[in-house]
């Protein structure tokens, strides 16, 4: 457990720089959100006055963070140039994308899992070659062109899904918009999968566990499989932050009121605050699944953790 | 013991992503569908603000229009106002304005509507340190200075011009005479505001109360949804023939359509250009382009000398095939213009500009040589708001090339956010994008915000100025308008800026509707009905 604080400790640095540099670099944007923010009107000089001091505009860089940092430690957020409270937006957004990314990641799990076992032990043959071209496929389209053929063929010309919004919940509104997301991830996991269990089913172990007169369900499942998982795992935990941070298009493709919009809305519109507040907790949400790899990697294999101790 | 505890660890973490995951969100509650009950959804962008004063965006509009009743609304047929929750609206010397308000109207809320509901609204639109969008319209009253000082606190939060009389009477003092004022009260600004507005400004713009033909209904969900219902207190003329409409908000209008094609919206506002010829096959007479009051036009930096010349301006007028462009860019959807005025501007003329916006590249040329032309780098700015600005700035600077033989061009794309602070400053030292949202149908809301005092052409011209005051003056709209139309003439002889295209609107909509009549000064949701069965 000593490990787990230690990776938790680490997250402090990594906070600060990370806000600091976002903070930075939304500054650093050219033009006036506040005149930006009125289009192609007039804008009093007293009214850009009052926005500019509410929201700090006017103050230089450093000063404005310190507003933020300390707003932070009092559990304030900040508010968007609408005076919505940033906290309270990402709340109901950070549930949508965290439904969504966790529709992906599942369906990466179980179905690449599945495909590269699969296409594993039939080594050459059929289902082999069918999952290897397929994965290729994927790879190869770009996120958008899977998304909105999905969305046209699976949602709209066969009517098997919503073709967008969130009105059904989870996991009906979150289904195709999850396959699509997941679908590249879901690529690489069956590839890896496949390869790394053909790998060990030529190992040493293997062999002796056959050898011992064990079934073959009990060799693959027990032996081979769970060897096999470890840099799936890695993959896995890794993809999970990836799914989050990576949702900008999907969601924009499915009108997924999540984070990766959001991102999308508060670059364009320069709100430091919201853009900070959302990559801050990325960068919690990475940290968090790289402890949970490490983690997992001692339940794979004893080894890792006897070492460790 | 290290076993279990590592591994319970790791229990533990996956446990938290998963119900990190699924606890927040199942609480859907259906959205939108509610097919048979008489009720519509409509296809929006999340609104920025809805406090009638502290917002010009159209999506805001489009839901506002539904909750508030204006003092005078905008006749579509003829573009001029027509009295809404005024009686009427009148002035003998163009200065000093009446306006009566309609008696036993009443907010959603049950408070009554009175003269001091509009006084109240007006105030704290022009209040400057409540910093509010809208704050500019409220300048031509009386003591707008005082609310709005150079620096400092002002020294009062009340407009000196507005007077409440009774409580159906409001006296509006102007600074000078200002035949237009009528016309300007169908802003969404000019609404009224009930007392328990004041309580908490902001939980307000969460949740207006308003007095127009619906009733919010439940909270705003931030880029989900607004639900209206029929408002239990409204007797005014637009009362809601659908029981609830549904704004289901969308974070791109792509999306919008296809939700529409799909049947999950009833009504789409905005079509995308580029998907207006398949709607249009897809939805027949469903499918509906109406023109709306937003102009672009090609601005001349006329400070700067090269472009001093009126001759040369007008050269590259006609040297710009604009019907070209917009089959091109807009799919045929924008119209091509020969006035600096939207069509449905009262006092428009189809063909006021003539010959110097009708395509002739041999005369453009011609001209364009006379002049002197055009040396050294001719740079086109530009935002990069939308792609479709740079689409059609690359078509103009192959025209100007084809045609006037300016070899050396280069496009200066600028941020969007930073766009209209360099047209301020006047950076720009090349054709320009300007373009201009109406806020309300009157030739003067063109001529004097685009091209009168400090515009950002740098043009000036004495005539034009004295016209437009004359105009404003005018002892009625009737009589402004051949004053506006003199000082057009000028503006178009001269050639500061070029008239391009009108922009349209593209409207489609279910076939669970009927009574559909989107104007471009309100969407009618109350006119709406739904069939049933």
């Amino acid at each position: 457990m000593r490990y787990a604080a230690q990776r938790l400790a680490q997250a402090i640095p990594v906070f600060f720089a990370t806000t600091f540099l976002i903070y930075a670099m939304v500054f650093a944007l050219p033009g006036d959100p506040i005149l930006a923010l009125a289009g192609d009107k007039p804008v009093p000089e007293q009214v850009l006055a009052v926005m500019r001091a509410r929201y700090h505009l006017d103050e230089p860089l450093l000063v404005q963070y310190g507003h933020y940092m300390l707003g932070v430690f009092r559990g304030d957020l900040g508010e968007t140039f609408t005076g919505q409270p940033v906290s309270e937006l990402l709340q109901d957004r950070w549930a949508v994308t965290a439904q969504l990314a966790l529709t992906a990641w599942i369906f990466e799990l179980v179905v690449g899992i599945g495909l590269g076992v699969l296409a594993g032990l039939r080594r050459g043959g059929a289902a082999d070659t069918a999952v290897l071209a397929g994965t290729t496929f994927v790879i190869a389209v770009p996120v958008f062109v899977v998304g909105y053929t999905a969305q046209i063929v699976l949602g709209l010309n066969l009517g098997l899904f919503p073709t967008a919004g969130t009105d059904e919940g989870w996991p009906g509104s979150y289904l195709l918009p999850g396959m699509v997301l997941g679908s590249f991830g879901l690529a690489y996991v069956a590839r890896l999968t496949r390869t790394s269990l053909v790998e060990n089913l030529r190992a040493d172990y293997v062999r002796t566990a056959t050898a011992k007169g064990l079934s073959r369900r009990r060799v693959v499942g027990l032996h081979a499989l769970r060897n096999s998982l470890i840099p799936v795992v890695t993959y896995l935990g890794v993809d999970f932050g990836n799914l989050m941070a990576g949702a900008v298009v999907t969601e924009g493709i499915f009108n997924l009121p999540g984070i990766g919009q959001q991102v999308f809305q508060s670059i364009q519109l320069q709100e430091g605050p919201v853009v900070v507040g959302v990559v801050t907790l990325l960068v919690m949400i990475f940290i968090l699944a790289n402890l949970a790899v490490d983690l997992l990697y001692g339940v794979l294999d004893p080894r890792i953790r006897r070492a460790r101790a | 013991m290290r076993v279990t505890r590592s591994r319970a660890a790791a229990l533990a973490v996956a446990a938290i992503m998963l119900s990190g995951g699924c606890g927040g969100g199942s609480s859907s509650d259906g959205g939108g569908g509610d097919k048979a009950a008489n009720a519509f959804s409509v296809a929006l962008t999340e609104p920025d603000h809805l406090t009638p004063g502290n917002t010009s965006s159209s999506y805001s509009l489009t839901v506002l229009d539904a909750l508030f009743d204006t003092p005078v609304a905008i006749d579509p047929a003829t573009g001029k106002p027509q009295m809404r929750a005024a009686e009427s609206v009148t002035s003998t010397d163009q200065k000093v304005w009446t306006i009566k308000i309609k008696p036993g109207r009443k907010f959603s809320n049950g408070e009554p509507v009175t003269a001091q509901s509009f006084a109240d609204s007006w105030n704290a639109t022009a209040y400057g340190p409540n910093g509010w969008t809208n704050n500019y319209y409220f300048d031509k009253i009386e003591g707008y200075d005082e609310l709005n000082p150079e620096s400092g606190e002002p020294s009062t939060d009340k407009l000196s011009g507005l007077k409440v009389v009774d409580d159906t009477t409001l006296e509006v003092t102007l600074t000078a005479p200002f035949s237009q004022f009528p016309i300007t009260l169908a802003w969404i600004a000019f609404a009224p505001m009930p007392k328990a507005a004041f309580d908490d400004l902001k939980a307000y713009d969460q949740a207006p109360i308003g007095n127009g033909p619906f009733v919010l209904d439940g909270a705003w969900e931030h880029d989900k949804q607004i639900k209206v219902k029929r408002s239990p207190t409204y007797t005014g003329e637009r009362a809601a023939k659908a029981d609830e409409v549904t704004f289901k908000i969308y974070a791109s209008r792509d999306t919008a359509y296809t939700d529409l094609r799909a049947g999950r919206v009833d009504l789409q506002l905005t079509i995308p250009p580029a998907s207006a010829p398949e709607a249009k096959n897809l939805l027949g007479d469903r499918f509906v382009a109406t023109a709306g009051g937003t102009m672009d036009y090609l601005g001349f930096p006329v400070y700067d000398k090269r472009f001093a010349n009126p001759d040369l301006r007008k050269a590259f007028s006609m040297a710009i095939d604009r019907q070209a462009i917009v089959d091109a860019v807009y799919n045929g959807t924008f119209k091509p213009m020969a006035s600096l005025l939207a069509p449905l501007v009262p006092g428009y003329r189809e063909n006021a500009c003539g010959e110097a916006c009708t395509y002739d590249p041999a005369k453009a040329k011609a001209l364009f040589d006379q002049a002197g032309g055009f040396s050294g780098t001719l740079n086109l700015w530009f935002s990069n708001a939308d792609p479709s600005y740079e689409q059609w700035m690359t078509a103009i600077a192959n025209q100007l090339k084809q045609n006037l033989g300016i070899a050396d061009i280069k496009f200066r794309k600028i941020p969007a956010s930073d766009y209209l602070s360099t047209l301020r400053a006047h950076k720009q030292d090349g054709p320009y994008r300007n373009n201009w949202v109406m806020d309300y149908p009157s030739p003067q809301n063109y001529l004097e915000s685009m091209w009168g005092e400090g515009n950002r052409m740098g043009w000036e011209n004495k005539e034009f100025l004295d016209l437009i005051h004359q105009a404003n003056t005018a002892p009625t709209f009737d009589e402004s308008l051949p004053l506006y139309q003199k000082a057009e003439d000028i503006a178009l002889a001269e050639m500061p800026m070029i008239p391009l295209w009108n922009w349209q609107d593209q409207i489609g909509y279910s076939n669970r509707l009927s009574g559909v009549n989107v104007t471009p000064y309100s969407a009618n949701l109350d006119a709406i009905s739904v069939k049933q069965g």
